[in-house]
């Protein structure tokens, strides 16, 4: 007897890791390279170096673990780890900066707890704050976007800056200066007003000139990624609306020592961290109320440790603070199950 | 009304008693396991905190203080914990037969968890009147109540999880301990002082 077969055209959602991985690194491309037009050529040196050592140590954890290498290796998951973290590091950071935090975060964070798919942190969040918690001169100093400081870092003079060090290049000065996240800060802390402070040559039209682009370039990758179901938009919309609602009320009660919602949007992490970061489907929580909980409780958190913490950038805290509620939140949102709880008798099913 | 709000923020978040002072330690990692039990835990500790730090702030103004014996402080204190948790293992033990067992020894243990005795000392050290000993008792006891209900959920994620032999049990759950520790560094700076 012939067996029904299914005939095409069948329906193949490419949703491997692989697949989902490949796509996260796609939607990364245009942010890229507005990075690389406005901050040089540092982030490209870091990734390549972030790649080569999370992949490495990647394949040194599975070999070690005695699972089959190749496979994992190649489902793409460290070098998007990689590859996010060095979106949040100072593109001009030493070296010996992105190999610590790229082991930490896919030694420690990914594959002590087992492995892809197991760990509760999100292992770029993880090594980035470490990192910040750890070395914060090197985590802090960052470039202005060339458009302001008029010196452009190629790639040999981001290398040489990145491996020797800056202290032959005579421009390191220039290059160098307060993100906008840090000088909203400091400048509020010396008793300034938003309108004086954002008429510093840093600022742009949003957020800091270089940076609002940097944020325009995530969002068109995240929208791709929406559009492709690689990310749902539950998260995204939480983490972005309730950052700006915050933002939005406390400019209304106070327009003196609050910046607009959209400095908040376009400044810092707020993109890369909605699309890209708190989207995590491994440490992020799974259910559609719980994703919306999770995404609002990263918002509150980042408005909160940017306007009142010693920190001038809260998302990667507030990314890992609600990873650690994850557990928690889906324990509260679990779906009913069919033909269980209210609305039905109990024991009939 | 802000200066108790300012308490309650730096006890449960800033100065989060364990994952940023390293107090109470024991508990954190013994009770864990269970989300169950460390409700319970999170709320026997809760009281005995409240009371006890309300209790010796009045054992150091009446009794140490205009006797002049403020030497005897630690001994009092412990004293004065240890009658409270008593008191407290009583009623568990009259109200909720089932808690009792569950929580076992760590019931009397809660004597020699240092977070008690910390907020006591810290209490004074602080020149703490009546209502804001209660408050920082109280804060400290929600934060950690809180810590602990959240790492019991995640160790008891992590227990299904993939971890190499050589992790497994205690160490992971330090690990973790540490990234959480991590992650509330975020909200320093949030009260001055």
């Amino acid at each position: 007897m012939a067996l029904n077969r299914p005939i095409a055209p069948l329906v193949h959602g490419d949703h491997s890791v692989r697949g989902v991985m490949v796509r996260v690194l796609y939607a990364l491309v245009p942010a890229l390279l507005v990075y690389i037009g406005f901050f040089g050529f540092g982030i490209l040196i870091h990734m390549v170096l972030a790649v080569v050592v999370a992949v490495a140590a990647e394949a040194l954890m599975l070999w070690l673990r005695g699972r089959p290498v190749r496979p994992f290796v190649s489902d793409g998951s460290a070098p998007v780890t990689a590859v996010l973290l060095c979106f949040a590091l100072p593109p001009l950071a030493p070296w010996w900066i992105t190999v610590i935090g790229v082991l930490f975060a896919i030694v420690v964070a990914k594959h002590l707890y087992g492995g892809l798919g197991n760990n509760p942190f999100n292992p770029a969040m993880a090594g980035y704050v470490l990192l910040l918690v750890s070395f914060p001169l090197p985590m802090t100093t960052w470039p202005v976007a060339f458009t302001v400081s008029g010196e452009y870092p190629g790639p040999l003079m981001s290398a040489a800056i990145i491996f020797l060090g800056p202290d032959g290049v005579a421009s390191w000065d220039a290059i160098t200066g307060a993100t906008p996240l840090d000088l909203m800060k400091t400048q509020l802390g010396l008793n300034q007003v938003v309108p004086e402070i954002a008429a510093h040559p840093v600022f742009g039209d949003f957020g800091g000139k270089g940076w609002e682009w940097l944020a325009n370039a995530f969002f068109l990758g995240g929208l791709w990624l929406l559009y492709k179901k690689v990310i749902t938009w539950h998260i995204p919309v939480a983490m972005l609306g309730s950052l700006f609602l915050m933002s939005l009320v406390f400019a209304a009660i106070d327009p003196g020592s609050h910046p607009s919602p959209l400095f908040h949007l376009f400044s810092g992490g707020a993109m890369i961290g909605a699309f890209f970061i708190a989207t995590d489907p491994v440490s992020a929580a799974t259910s559609p109320r719980g994703r919306l909980i999770y995404g609002a409780g990263i918002g509150i958190l980042t408005f909160v440790i940017r306007t009142w913490g010693g920190y001038p950038d809260g998302v990667a805290f507030a990314v890992l603070l609600m990873n650690m509620m994850v557990p928690t939140i889906d324990y509260y949102t679990k779906p009913r199950v069919f033909g269980h709880g209210p609305g039905h008798d109990h024991g009939r099913g | 009304m802000s200066e108790i709000l300012l308490i309650l923020v730096s006890t449960i978040l800033v100065n989060n008693f364990v994952l940023v002072k390293f107090l109470g330690l024991c508990p954190f990692m013994g009770v864990s396991r269970k989300l169950e039990t460390a409700t319970g835990m999170g709320l026997a500790t809760t009281f005995v905190l409240t009371l006890s730090s309300v209790c010796s702030y009045l054992v150091n103004t009446y009794v140490l203080s205009p006797l002049g014996i403020e030497y005897l402080r630690t001994i009092a204190f412990i004293l004065v914990i240890a009658v409270v948790v008593q008191f407290t293992e009583m009623v568990v033990h009259r109200t909720s037969p089932l808690l009792y067992r569950v929580l076992g020894i760590f019931l009397p243990l809660i004597t020699t968890n240092c977070a008690v005795l910390g907020v006591a000392l810290l209490n004074v050290q602080q020149d703490h009147g009546f209502v804001e000993s209660a408050i920082y008792g109280f804060g400290a006891a929600m934060g950690f109540s809180m810590v602990l209900i959240l790492f019991a959920a995640m160790r008891e994620r992590i227990a299904a999880a993939d971890v190499p032999v050589p992790f497994q049990g205690a160490s992971i759950s330090m690990i973790t301990a540490g990234m959480m520790s991590l992650a509330f560094m975020g909200f320093a700076g949030l009260v001055k002082g």
